[in-house]
């Protein structure tokens, strides 16, 4: 970053942007990205209660099941993370 | 109504003719009245016309007139005089010194001296203090030991005073028993106490209200009423010393006199004086007049000393480490010289050089060879040599009259400051002083760590203190960050003695006070032993002018006591609080107050209790109850939660012993009240009885304290109660109103106001009990004269309006309106204007209505000074609350209007034009459009005017009469004024531009036809000028009127003068021309203007395209969701443009693009978006901040017009790319698409594989019933 910019609102705008969970970063690997995406998915099938009632029906499950389950998956969506190689 | 004027001018004749005889009738009991006395030398003999002028302090207004008997030039009274090197860099704004601006109150923080650090018991634990520590008890024994100095010390001088009474007496008393009359006693202020019972009268500075406005606690302190504080004060000017008197009289002791038979008059604390020296020496208390150095010894720590035995707080009249006078063996070379003495010598050099004795030649050449005879000088004449006579003539701060040149050379280069080794900043000569050290080149190897350490510190400070801003800031967060390791005495010993330097400025002080600030945070339990150290040099900021110095005070004081726990904070100032001099209970009392709001009341509950019960001292409990006082002016409601212990806490102040203390307590409760409202009357019970109780008792300023109480409490009360205890108290107010005391007077129209507004008090009440009383005495002309009286009485009769209605109060001081003064005119008149706009005028009759209307007509034509505003203004307000009923009194008004505007004075004029703008709608209501015609043509006849504020004032005249009576009836006809203003377009002033904009806009907008299509088109080219002026307004009115023309005329024309104003050079003025070229495009349809704009976007020059696309960028932000018709017919131009070289090009066209792409989002048009998408996102590599600005908003307006997915899609080729540069920018992209639409993306996540251990698919999408 040039010296110039540092003060401009586009610095700031990152900065902004850091401030909310589930936005990336140049060093984001695919394991932290695809964390963001599965808890966004289970969020936004949680948040939209036609989608909860599909899936419901899909699984043959009730509705309040299918919640629960979403939002227990949420906690670890995709297992423990990797053994990082690099250190 | 050409036969009205005479009748008018005949009937006003007559009036004055009446008036003056009435006046010369009641004149002289009116004076005798006011003056009280037929002294007629005393009285005013003109009447300020401008409120600038007045003097707002009536301190100042008593030292005007004493002022008579002193002769000097004015320039020598007003200005101190200054130092030649003053005049160099005039024309800049010069660092404001602090000291400059302070009064001799606040300067006597330069009396205190930064004592040494103190025990901390908390450190220690069990160990017995080191005998070489002060500790708590130490300094309590010496503040036993000064005050009992003190007393015995008054008690000598008294006692000699009254052996030299009786020794007078004596003589006298044969021919005079009642030698009573003896000089005047100079009281010390530790008399006035005891014996103010009997001697109190009422003098009219002499109020000891430090604090009459609480609840501004971030008000500025009014200088005068806190230096008023110590009674017996003695007059400002009395205490300035002329250059030839050295110090004061009061603080010399008289010649010969050793200081401790000192008459009473001396200030104790004043400059230590060492007898039997013959040089007077500099003067401590610093004024304007003579910039003699503080000692070093009273504002640097005392290194070594001590404590018990050589801390001598600067009472002590002995000599020893601190003289005031350096002699200059006994101070280390540079050190010695202070930068005062530094300018004075200076000056004096520069004095000396010009008043040097003439020589003979030079006399030679002077004088013609004859008629001039050379005469010996007589024998006995022996020139002025010696030093001590000279040194009388001219005070010089040095002990020999000479200036000893000192061994090394340095010290002597005022003018050139010798460059500061290594990177420091410069030094000022002031800064030598501390410093000084830094210029050494020792060999920093062999200095001891301590040593290195101190330079060390030294070195950051004055970077801090002098160095640029990013010097500054490195040398703070070093300071910070070694705090600990520096360690809190060296730190504070460097600081502290630096916050007192005499000529500290104000951006300095603030410099070394956020390092303060930063160091305590850092240095935590540790700065205990310091805190009275720090709180000497901080406290002086709680009552500083400036609000912001006051707000980093407070927020020192309450980080210091974070720091420092209460017990240390109480123990280090447990002795001022009845320390002898006020300057230091005031200033501890408001620091005790930020202590309270920063460690909670609970806990500082007790210790008040303690103090403000204290048997040893009244000033103990006056601090105590002040405490209270500056508690709840600094945390308003928070004080609700301990209102009944606050309350407790001083309530038996009220019947102290001590007139001081049950003054305090007073205001105490009024502050109390004050930050408790509307509630806790419960609290306040306890005091109710002993408060109505003393104001039957008390006389002057105990009782205002008292009634000032009162005053805060009722509003406080229900209704019933309320009313009970206004009737009570409204004996005395009454009886009051007589009162001479100015203060006195603004307490109680203060207390009526309040009273009158609680619910309790009947409008019946008021009328019969209190509006006679109040009107006699207070509706007289001389509270005119008093800006604050003048304020308060306008408010108090606002309120009572409320209460009692319209009519009682403007009936009767309508009669005023045609008063001799023209203050109190204006004073009436804005009272007026307050009721009636408050109230309306519903409630007055039509003899009222007569007498009103007549009233004002007087005023507004009788008045001469410049703020006309108030009668304008009480016109308007008047006339627009009458409304219909004006009907008939309007042709008298036009008359009048129409006469002033033919006036000689160009303020006159424009008040009549003026008065057209407030009443025009008011003449329409009352169908009086003829005579409004009339106005219209009378104004267009005006339009010559010369003065730009008289014609800027005709045309918002003519404006509103166009306004209300609309295009076709107006008079002159449209298509004969417009004409006429084409050329007024062009006058540069900015009211008369904005006003004919304005009047040329309207017209444009409503009645465009009745003017020819050439004369608009040559309004445009004035129009084009327009677009320059500096005020927003007058360049948005003028794009606008571009819109109405070309709407009224066809956009063709209009359209080829605004693109060829684009080739223009000034950026301004081609910004403003695309914006009008948009405006075109969107009144007159954007198929008109979009041909001929794309067109020039052919032109070869960058100025031209660049505009064409601002136009276009503008043009789809007006046009919305029309621009889908247009978006096919851009594209190309768009296409070009943001594959252009420049990149302006390229920024202006991605944000036509973003506009475009809001405007039409939803309406299908998909395909040009994505294509032109395909054209903005090579650009999201761009660096210039514009530009890559303009590309992101033009991306996120293309995830409102396309979807969040398909940028996405854009997105997913670089979220991952082996470069981080990219990366970085896609993630900055992916980013605000997440924020933006984050719920959109669930459904376009791209699939990811699984991996050994972790499931990165998303199975629950694949479902499907």
């Amino acid at each position: 970053m040039q010296a110039s910019d540092r003060f401009n609102i586009n610095s700031q705008l990152e900065h902004l942007q850091a401030k909310y969970v589930g936005t990336g970063h140049a060093d984001m690997n695919r394991f932290e990205w695809a964390v963001n995406i599965q808890r966004d998915s289970y969020a936004s099938y949680v948040g939209h209660y036609p989608i909860l009632a599909y899936f419901a029906i899909a699984e043959n499950e009730s509705i309040g099941r299918e919640r629960y389950n979403f939002m227990q998956k949420m906690l670890l969506p995709c297992g423990l993370p990797p053994e990082r190689e690099d250190d | 109504m050409a036969s009205m004027d005479p009748e008018i001018a005949k009937t006003q004749e007559e009036r004055k003719k009446l008036e003056q005889q009435l006046a010369s009738l009641t004149s002289v009991t009116f004076d005798t009245d006011l003056y009280g006395g037929s002294d007629k030398d005393a009285y005013l003999s003109s009447i300020p016309a401008n409120e600038d002028e007045e003097n707002l302090d009536s301190m100042d207004n008593e030292v005007a007139r004493k002022l008579a008997s002193y002769t000097a030039p004015k320039s020598l009274l007003k200005e101190m005089p200054r130092g030649a090197e003053d005049d160099g860099d005039i024309g800049f704004r010069k660092p404001q010194r602090i000291i400059d601006r302070e009064d001799d109150y606040r300067q006597r923080r330069l009396n205190r001296i930064i004592s040494p650090e103190r025990h901390d018991p908390f450190s220690a634990g069990e160990k017995t203090p080191d005998p070489s520590v002060r500790t708590y008890a130490d300094v309590m024994r010496e503040e036993a030991l000064k005050r009992e100095k003190e007393d015995t010390l008054r008690l000598i001088a008294k006692k000699k005073k009254e052996e030299e009474e009786a020794a007078k007496a004596a003589p006298e008393k044969g021919k005079d028993s009642g030698a009573a009359a003896a000089p005047q006693k100079r009281r010390n202020r530790w008399d006035q106490s005891q014996e103010d019972g009997g001697a109190k009268k009422a003098k009219t500075s002499d109020w000891d209200l430090p604090d009459t406005t609480p609840g501004r606690w971030d008000a500025t302190p009014t200088p005068g009423r806190v230096a008023d504080a110590t009674p017996g004060r003695r007059n400002r000017w009395d205490e300035t010393p002329t250059p030839g008197r050295l110090a004061d009289s009061d603080a010399t002791p008289a010649g010969g006199a050793t200081p401790g038979a000192t008459p009473a008059g001396m200030t104790w604390d004043a400059t230590p004086k060492l007898p039997g020296l013959a040089t007077p020496t500099p003067k401590r208390q610093r004024s304007r007049w003579d910039e003699t150095p503080v000692s070093m010894g009273s504002a640097t720590p005392l290194p070594g000393a001590t404590p018990a035995a050589a801390y001598t707080p600067g009472v002590t009249p002995v000599g020893g480490v601190e003289l005031a006078t350096p002699t200059p063996g006994a101070i280390n070379m540079r050190g010695a010289i202070t930068p005062e003495q530094y300018n004075l010598l200076r000056w004096e050099k520069d004095i000396e050089e010009r008043n040097r004795p003439l020589t003979d030649e030079e006399l030679d050449a002077m004088f013609p060879q004859e008629g001039y005879k050379v005469l010996e000088p007589p024998a006995s004449y022996v020139p002025i040599r010696t030093p001590a006579r000279k040194l009388l003539a001219t005070p010089t701060p040095l002990g020999t009259p000479l200036y000893q040149i000192p061994e090394e050379n340095r010290g002597q280069q005022f003018d050139v400051p010798k460059e500061a080794p290594g990177g420091l900043p410069f030094m000022k000569p002031e800064d030598y002083q501390y410093f000084g050290a830094l210029l050494n080149e020792d060999d920093e190897e062999q200095l001891t760590p301590e040593e290195q350490k101190e330079r060390k510190i030294m070195k950051l400070l004055l970077k801090v203190k002098n160095g640029t801003p990013p010097q500054r800031k490195t040398a703070l967060r070093q300071l910070t960050d070694k705090a600990r390791e520096f360690g809190a005495g060296p730190l504070f010993n460097r600081i502290l003695p630096l916050l007192m330097q005499p000529t500290l400025e104000d951006q300095e002080r603030h410099l070394l006070v956020k390092v303060i600030d930063r160091v305590l945070y850092k240095l935590d339990e540790l700065v205990r032993p310091y805190v009275h150290k720090i709180l000497v040099v901080i406290e002086p900021l709680l009552i500083d002018e400036d609000y912001y110095a006051r707000v980093e005070g407070r927020e020192i004081i309450s980080n210091l006591s974070k720091a420092a726990g209460l017990a240390t904070m109480i123990a280090a100032m447990r002795p001022d609080i009845d320390n002898i001099d006020e300057y230091v209970r005031n200033t501890t009392a408001r620091a005790f107050s930020v202590v309270a709001s920063a460690l909670g009341i609970p806990a500082l509950l007790p210790f008040l209790k303690a103090v403000c019960q204290s048997k040893k001292s009244w000033q103990a409990r006056h601090t105590g109850i002040k405490i209270v006082q500056q508690i709840a002016i600094l945390i308003g409601c928070a004080v609700l939660p301990h209102l009944r212990s606050l309350v407790e806490i001083i309530e038996h102040g009220l019947n102290d012993e001590n007139q001081k203390v049950r003054t305090i307590t007073a205001l105490s409760l009024a502050a109390l009240a004050e930050a408790a409202a509307p509630y806790g009357i419960e609290s306040f019970d306890s005091v109710l009885k002993p408060l109505w109780k003393g104001i039957r008792q008390h006389r002057g300023k105990v009782l205002a304290a008292f009634l000032k109480a009162i005053g805060f409490i009722i509003p406080l009360m229900e209704a019933l109660y309320a009313s009970y205890y206004t009737k009570e108290v409204m004996v005395v107010l009454i009886r009051e109103f007589q009162s001479p005391d100015e203060e006195m007077k603004k307490i109680v129209l203060k207390v009526v106001k309040q009273c009158v507004s609680t619910e309790g008090v009947d409008a019946e009440y008021i009328r019969t009990d209190i509006l006679p009383e109040f009107f006699k005495n207070f509706w007289v002309r001389r509270m005119a004269l008093d800006r604050r009286n003048y304020r308060q009485l306008v408010d108090t009769t606002v309120e009572i309006a409320n209460k009692v209605g319209v009519a009682d109060i403007v009936g009767r001081i309508v009669e005023d309106l045609k008063d001799e003064s023209e203050p109190y005119r204006r004073m009436v008149m804005e009272t007026i204007e307050k009721v009636v706009t408050n109230l309306g005028a519903s409630d007055i009759d039509a003899r009222l209505e007569e007498l009103l209307i007549d009233g004002i007509l007087y005023a507004f034509q009788e008045q001469t000074s410049d703020d006309a505003n108030v009668m304008l203004n009480g016109f308007g307000a008047v006339v627009n609350s009458l409304g219909q009923r004006v009907k008939p009194y309007l042709p008298q008004i036009c008359g009048t209007i129409k006469w002033r505007l033919n006036n000689k004075s160009a303020k006159v004029r424009q008040q009549a034009a003026d008065l057209i703008s407030r009443i025009a709608v008011v003449m329409k209501q009352c169908q009086e459009e003829q005579l409004m015609g009339h106005l219209g043509v009378v104004l267009y006849e005006y339009l010559g005017e010369e003065y730009p504020e008289v014609l800027g004032s005709i045309l918002g005249a003519l404006k509103s009469i166009v306004n209300v009576i609309g295009m076709t009836k107006m008079t002159p006809p449209i298509k004969d004024l417009l004409p006429r203003l084409t050329p007024i377009l062009k006058n540069r002033h900015e009211k008369v531009q904005e006003n004919c904009i304005d009047l040329v806009g309207r017209i444009a907008d409503r009645g465009a036809e009745f003017v020819p299509a050439r004369e608009w088109m040559r309004i445009c080219f004035e129009l084009l000028e327009m677009l320059k002026a500096h005020k927003k307004g007058i360049r948005r009115a003028t794009v606008n009127t571009f819109g109405y023309i070309a709407k009224a005329i066809g956009p063709q024309d209009v359209l080829a003068t605004l693109l060829n104003n684009l080739k223009v050079q000034e950026r301004q003025n081609r910004v403003c021309t695309t914006v009008a070229i948009a405006i075109v495009a969107e009144t007159c349809s954007p198929f008109t203007v979009l041909p001929a704009l794309m067109n020039e976007y052919r032109v070869p020059e960058l100025n031209v395209q660049n505009g064409v696309l601002k136009s276009l960028s503008f043009l789809f932000e007006y046009i919305g969701e029309m621009g889908k018709d247009y978006i096919y017919a851009v594209t190309p131009l768009l296409e070009d443009a943001l594959m252009d070289r420049d990149l302006v090009h390229r920024q202006t066209a991605a944000s036509a693009v973003k506009h475009m792409a809001l405007g039409v989002a939803g309406l299908g048009c998909e395909d040009a978006l994505v294509h032109l998408l395909n054209y903005v996102w090579p650009n999201i590599f761009e660096t210039s901040p514009h530009v890559i600005n303009a590309v992101m908003e033009a991306i996120e307006g293309m995830r409102v017009a396309l979807g969040a997915a398909i940028v996405l899609n854009y997105c997913l080729q670089g979220l991952f790319h082996p470069a981080r540069k990219v990366r970085e920018v896609y993630w900055k992209i992916y980013n605000s698409l997440y924020i933006g639409a984050q719920d959109a993306l669930v459904a376009a996540y791209p699939i990811l594989e699984d991996e050994q251990n972790n499931v990165y698919s998303r199975p629950e999408l694949m479902m499907f019933v």
